[in-house]
């Protein structure tokens, strides 16, 4: 194969079962990918020592003739999120700074099962509080678009290993829009499931009622072929679905088949456009319409009032359940222990090692949280956000009522320069306008790359959501307008990044690193 | 406007257990203010006949069996933790000298 690293996974899945190539040589171009550009990038907070040895270990069991499932021998990385048996897992905070779990998260535990080679630990905002990778412990993930800029958040790790070559394929997590929003930015495709879609045993919780762990990778049939591995009922995780769930790799293929589009009735929600939106993001958004319009579809307007209400909701539900699922980061049974001068009660130790092991974001929201859960405030804070939680659903139902999907542009603006809103709590918090809706209420959503923004050439997103459990949908109509996108642009979006290892070989040449 | 005070901000901080610096105090509570402002519109649409939803999918309790899972040794239980003993996680004193 000419070049492993540009490949989809679904090829490297193609040559590696035709032995077209071998796992090692596969993961190996990664390795080196990795080496050459993660210093700029900084997608990755730990590489695997082991990689290689899987990927040997796959292509030994290959030429012996057994049967090996779709993926095997495919390189994943992994966000830092998800407990890991043989890596750190820290969830980009220092309070868990080399802390090695006892046990595999459900999803880890999958790829392994399927024999996919894990490459490492991507970079996310601390407890994936954050839409920019900013808040990480561990310095920002830099946009393989423009090193200047952000890769979105929290997973902005697990987006731009995928976008700078790094990985054919990355899992994330999706509370509020950490998978979708930094697919948007960086011209990748990101999926969260229906909630309960994917086993949540092992991600380190941040909003319990929210969080979601799904698919990053380059393209649609990709997100559908991990989406496979990872899905499906695990008994460790109370509100994991039982449902059996449809092959999304089939319903991927059902799109790019042609017509798909013909006849479908997609909602446009009013609520998630307009004057708050980058002028170049809704340009874009203007042509997909027309594109899914030619393609056949029955584009039509929704309004969902209650989106309004949806962002400040989420502000009091998610602190809500994060202060109380950070109360085990109590410096007794994992982490980081800071004992004060003068040593004190096990309460002071608590306060102090919570004091030097987490950032500003997550004391903010933790701080925030208990004070939405106090006494004399918890109805008209908590409670009131519930009650829109209910709204938000109803909206959605109506909604569905009338369409198959409903769309919206991924995210309301480009990537923003990095340092641009980091101490700006409430106007960082407007970058999940477009995807929260879909956590409150559960429902499965898809980032698919829509274009550059004429006046930067960034990337946009355009997302699609589906009512709960039908992801399919998803990954057809995903798939379908992917194709017809990018049979307008002459090739993916992604061959218009700018080529990462020569601007390092130029700088280096020129003395600047 | 919020009535967050700094001594509100101390007081929430006691209880999530954060030895908050003065310096963070003093940003928290204007940050916090301007925050609970934004959020509070919540309450515009909160009437009393919407119900609360606490959960997306709605879902039964889910039990098991009341018999032996697999479970982690000790061994594996304690190889995070900051200070343990071979079977048990040691903590600092529990009590302080006015208690």
């Amino acid at each position: 194969m000419s070049d492993l690293i540009r490949s989809t996974a679904d090829e490297l899945s193609r040559a590696l079962a035709s032995g077209e190539a071998s796992s090692v040589e596969v993961t190996q171009a990664h390795l080196d990918r990795i080496d050459a550009v993660d210093g700029d990038v900084h997608a990755f907070l730990h590489v695997s020592e082991k990689a290689l040895a899987t990927a040997a270990d796959v292509d030994r069991r290959r030429a012996a003739g057994e049967q090996l499932a779709p993926l095997a021998g495919v390189p994943v990385a992994v966000k830092d999120v998800l407990c890991t048996l043989d890596m750190p897992s820290t969830s980009g905070s220092r309070i868990l700074e080399g802390w090695v779990p006892p046990y595999d998260a459900t999803v880890v535990q999958r790829l392994r099962a399927a024999d996919m080679v894990l490459l490492g630990k991507t970079n996310m905002d601390e407890f994936a509080m954050g839409s920019s990778t900013e808040y990480s412990a561990y310095g920002p993930t830099r946009n393989p678009w423009d090193l200047d800029r952000i890769p979105g958040g929290s997973g902005g790790g697990s987006a731009a290993a995928v976008a700078a070559f790094e990985a054919p394929l990355a899992l994330g997590s999706d509370t509020g829009g950490s998978i979708r929003q930094p697919g948007a930015v960086t011209g990748t495709v990101g999926v969260k499931p229906t909630y309960g879609g994917v086993s949540r045993y092992g991600a380190i919780a941040l909003a319990s009622s929210l969080d979601q762990v799904g698919p990053v990778s380059r393209t649609v049939l990709d997100s559908a072929l991990l989406h496979d591995v990872i899905g499906g009922h695990d008994p460790r995780d109370s509100t994991s679905l039982t449902d059996a769930w449809p092959s999304f790799t089939e319903a991927a293929r059902r799109g790019l088949a042609g017509g798909a589009l013909e006849g479908v009735r997609v909602g446009v929600v009013k609520e998630l456009a307009g004057d708050g939106f980058q002028a170049g993001v809704r340009a874009r958004f203007a042509e997909a319409l027309e594109l899914l319009t030619r393609a056949g579809a029955e584009v039509v307007e929704v309004s969902a009032p209650s989106f309004e209400y949806a962002i400040s909701a989420y502000y009091l539900i998610l602190p809500a359940e994060a202060s109380s699922n950070l109360a085990k980061f109590d410096s007794v049974r994992f982490g980081l222990r800071v004992v004060p001068e003068g040593r004190g009660t096990v309460e002071d130790v608590m306060a102090a090692t919570r004091e030097a092991g987490f950032g500003p974001e997550v004391k903010r929201r933790i701080v925030l949280g208990t004070y939405a859960l106090s006494a004399g405030y918890y109805d008209a804070y908590y409670g009131s956000a519930q009650k829109v939680r209910t709204l938000v659903q109803r909206d959605f139902a109506a909604a569905f009522e009338k369409v198959d999907v409903l769309v919206s542009p991924s995210a309301p603006t480009t990537a923003f320069p990095i340092g641009e809103k980091v101490d700006d709590p409430l106007s960082m918090y407007l970058n999940d306008l477009t995807t929260i809706p879909a956590n409150l209420a559960g429902v499965p959503g898809i980032t698919v790359p829509m274009g550059l923004a004429e006046e930067d050439g960034l990337p946009t997103g355009l997302q699609f959501m589906a009512p709960q459990r039908e992801d399919a949908r998803l990954y057809t109509y995903g798939a379908a307008v992917e194709q017809l996108l990018e049979q307008g642009w002459g090739a993916p979006l992604l061959s218009r990044a700018p080529d990462l290892a020569a601007t390092r070989q130029s700088a280096a040449t020129e003395g600047v690193i | 406007m919020s009535e967050i005070t700094r001594e509100q901000v101390e007081h929430l901080a006691g209880l999530a257990r954060i030895a908050l610096t003065p310096d963070e105090i003093s940003s928290l509570t204007t940050e916090l203010g301007q925050i609970v402002d934004s959020v509070a519109k919540v309450s515009e649409v909160a009437t009393a006949d919407v119900p609360a939803t606490s959960h997306p999918v709605p879902l039964q309790n889910v039990t098991r069996p009341d018999v032996p899972g697999e479970t982690l040794t000790a061994e594996q239980a304690l190889s995070g933790a900051p200070d343990h003993d071979g079977s048990r996680f040691r903590v600092t004193a529990i009590l302080g000298e006015e208690q």
